[in-house]
C-alpha cells in the first residue's frame, strides 16, 4: 500500500514538522525526508520541554519530590502519583488503609477516562473531525469538576500522600460519580455512532501503520499500542498492585495492530474503567484514609527498588536507588510514551505523511511525559 | 516457571558462581537478607553474579551483574527468552569510581518475571557495547544515558544528544556536576 512513487528519482526534500505544530500535541519535532507525499526517513527530535525531573529526584526529599510526579503527564497525572506513593510505601514499610486504596483506584480510573476522552477528541480532530472534541470535553469536564472539589486542582493533582490521601471523598463526590457512570455509557454509544462507524474514519485508520508483536517487544511498547497488536499486557493484571485484584474487569485486546485497533482498545478501556469505578463505589469500605502512624521523615533502607503501574498511557516504572538517607541516590522514571513514540521513526518509513500523522495521533502522545 | 528457566539460562555466564553454589549446596546463595546492600556499600562493590531477589521487596525477580564483555551475550539470552525492553539507565557510583548501567526487562505474558541486567565500568572510561542490534528500542534509551552520564555505547548508530540541547557538552546526572 505504501510504495513510494518515484517521479523524480534521487530527489528528496526535508520537511520539518514542529516543534510548534498542532498535530504534534505539544513541542515535538519530526524531521522528515520526503519523496513527494511519501516519507523516506523520519527522525523524531524530542527534549524541547525537558526539565530533568531525575536530577530533581536526587536533590529533594521524598515528600518534596512527590509533586513532580503529577507534572509529567498533564492528562493522567494521578497514575504517576500512584506509582510514586506505592514505591515509597513499599520501601519505607508504610501500611495503607483499605479505604484509601479504594479511593485511589476510583480516582485513577476517573483520571484515565478523562485522559482517554481528551485523546479521543484530539485524535478525531487530527483526522479532520472537529465536533467530537467538544462532546468529549463536556464529559471530561464532569470528571475534572469532581476531582477539583476533592483534590483541589484540575490537572496537576497531588492528591495522594505516603500512607493515604490528602482528603476523604464525601457523599457529593459519590453521588456525582454515580451520575457520571450512566452518562458516560450513553456518551460512549453516541461516540460510536458519531465516529466509530464512520466510513471515512475507518478508511483512514484501517491497515494504517500495522505494528507487529515483535516490534512492540523490541521497543517495549505498552498501553493500547501493545494491546492493539494482540498483546494481552496490562500491569494491573500482569503485575497486580493496589486493590486491582479485587475488581472484575477485562483487558481489551485487538489483534490487528493498526491505528483502528489502537482506537478500539482505548474506547473499550473507558467502559472497563467505568466498571472498576462502579465496583469501587459499591465495595468502598469505611475507615480512616491515613494510617495512625505515618512517618514524617522517610528514610528507606539502602537498596535498589522498582515499581511499575499502568497509567493512562501505559507501563510507567520508577527505579529507586536508596543509600539510606532522606534523599534518593538515583531515581529513574520510565515513561511509557517514550517507548511508544520511539516506534514512530521506524514505522513511518514509506508512509504517506497524512497517514503518519494519523498514526502519531493513535499513539496518544503527551510530550512533557516523554521529555520528563 | 520462567524465573527458573531464565536463571538457568543466565547461569551459563557465571561458571564460577555455579561451582561455588554446588560446593555449599545446603546454604542457598540466592536469597539476600534485607540489610545486605547496606553492608556491601561500606565494603567492596558487589562481585559479578546472579542474585534472586524477593519480588515483594525489590519489585523484580532476577538481578544479574555481568562484566561489560559479557553484556551482549547476556542480552542475547534475554532476547531469546522473549523479554521486552523496559528501560536502560545509569548510576554514578562516585565513591567506587565506577559507573553502573542498568537494563530492565519484563514480560508480556502472565508468567511474571522481571530481570535486571547491570554492568559496571570505570568512571573515567565509561564504554559499553550497544545493544541496538538486538533491541532496536534501545536506541533512545542509550542516547539518554549518554546525555545524562556521558557513557559511550560502542557501535551506537546515532549517539547525539536526545533530551539535552544538541550542542550540550555536560552530563547533569554525574554526582560531581555543577550547574
Amino acid at each position: 500500500m505504501s510504495v513510494p512513487i518515484h517521479i523524480q528519482p534521487d530527489e528528496t526534500f526535508v520537511l520539518n514538522v514542529g516543534p510548534q505544530h498542532p498535530a504534534t500535541h505539544g513541542v515535538l519535532r519530526v524531521k522528515m525526508e520526503m519523496d513527494g507525499e511519501y516519507i523516506v526517513n523520519a527522525e523524531t527530535v524530542i527534549g524541547y520541554i525537558h526539565r530533568m525531573h531525575e536530577k530533581m529526584g536526587e536533590l529533594k526529599t521524598y515528600p518534596q519530590y512527590y509533586m513532580n510526579l503529577s507534572r509529567m503527564d498533564y492528562l493522567g497525572a494521578l497514575g504517576y502519583s500512584h506509582g510514586h506513593v506505592l514505591l515509597v510505601e513499599k520501601v519505607a514499610g508504610i501500611e495503607v488503609p483499605e479505604r484509601a486504596e479504594y479511593i485511589r483506584a476510583i480516582t485513577v480510573e476517573l483520571n484515565r477516562i478523562a485522559s482517554h476522552l481528551f485523546w479521543f477528541g484530539a485524535f478525531v480532530m487530527d483526522l479532520g473531525g472537529f465536533s467530537p472534541l467538544m462532546y468529549a470535553l463536556q464529559d471530561r469536564e464532569h470528571i475534572l469538576d469532581m476531582l477539583e472539589r476533592i483534590t483541589g486542582s484540575r490537572l496537576t493533582y497531588s492528591y495522594y500522600r505516603f500512607g493515604g490521601l490528602y482528603n476523604d471523598i464525601d457523599d457529593q463526590f459519590i453521588e456525582s460519580a454515580r451520575e457520571f457512570i450512566p452518562r458516560m455509557r450513553k456518551s460512549l454509544k453516541k461516540y460510536h455512532k458519531l465516529v466509530t462507524g464512520n466510513i471515512i474514519f475507518i478508511k483512514r485508520l484501517k491497515d494504517n501503520a500495522i505494528l507487529s508483536k515483535e516490534t512492540c517487544r523490541k521497543y517495549g511498547a505498552s498501553s493500547a499500542v501493545a494491546r492493539g497488536s494482540g498483546i494481552n499486557y496490562d500491569v494491573r493484571k500482569n503485575e497486580p498492585y493496589s486493590v486491582y485484584p479485587e475488581f472484575d474487569f477485562d483487558v481489551p485486546v485487538y489483534p490487528e495492530g493498526d491505528s483502528l485497533a489502537r482506537y478500539n482498545v482505548r474506547m473499550a478501556e473507558i467502559e472497563q474503567s467505568l466498571r472498576i469505578i462502579e465496583q469501587g463505589l459499591d465495595k468502598l469500605p469505611d475507615g480512616p484514609i491515613m494510617p495512625k502512624k505515618a512517618p514524617k521523615i522517610i528514610k528507606p533502607p539502602a537498596g535498589d527498588y522498582y515499581q511499575a503501574v499502568e497509567t493512562a498511557r501505559g507501563n510507567f516504572g520508577i527505579r529507586l536507588i536508596s543509600d539510606g538517607t532522606k534523599v534518593p541516590y538515583r531515581l529513574k522514571l520510565r515513561s511509557p510514551t517514550y517507548s511508544n513514540m520511539h516506534l514512530f521513526d521506524e514505522t513511518a518509513k514509506g508512509m504517506l505523511i497524512m497517514d503518519a500523522l494519523a498514526f502519531m495521533g493513535s499513539l496518544d502522545l503527551v510530550i512533557p511525559e516523554i521529555d520528563r | 516457571m520462567i524465573v527458573e528457566k531464565t536463571k538457568k539460562a543466565l547461569d551459563v555466564l557465571f561458571p564460577q558462581q555455579k561451582a561455588e553454589q554446588e560446593a555449599e549446596d545446603d546454604t542457598p546463595v540466592s536469597t539476600t537478607p534485607e540489610n545486605e546492600a547496606h553492608e556491601t556499600k561500606k565494603e567492596e562493590p558487589r562481585p559479578n553474579g546472579l542474585i534472586e531477589r524477593d519480588y515483594a521487596v525489590h519489585g523484580y525477580h532476577l538481578d544479574a551483574q555481568v562484566a561489560p564483555e559479557q553484556l551482549f551475550s547476556a542480552i542475547e539470552i534475554i532476547d531469546g527468552l522473549e523479554f521486552f525492553l523496559e528501560s536502560i539507565t545509569g548510576v554514578d557510583w562516585i565513591e567506587d569510581d565506577q559507573m553502573e548501567i542498568i537494563y530492565d526487562f519484563s514480560r508480556y505474558d502472565f508468567d511474571l518475571c522481571r530481570v535486571v541486567i547491570r554492568t559496571r565500568v570505570a568512571r573515567d572510561t565509561p564504554v559499553v557495547p550497544t545493544i541496538t542490534p538486538i533491541y532496536a528500542g534501545a536506541n533512545w534509551h542509550e542516547r539518554e544515558t549518554h546525555d545524562f552520564f556521558g557513557i559511550k555505547f560502542d557501535g551506537h548508530p546515532h549517539l547525539i544528544p536526545l533530551l539535552l540541547p544538541e550542542d550540550a557538552d555536560f552530563h547533569p546526572l554525574l554526582k560531581d556536576f555543577k550547574a
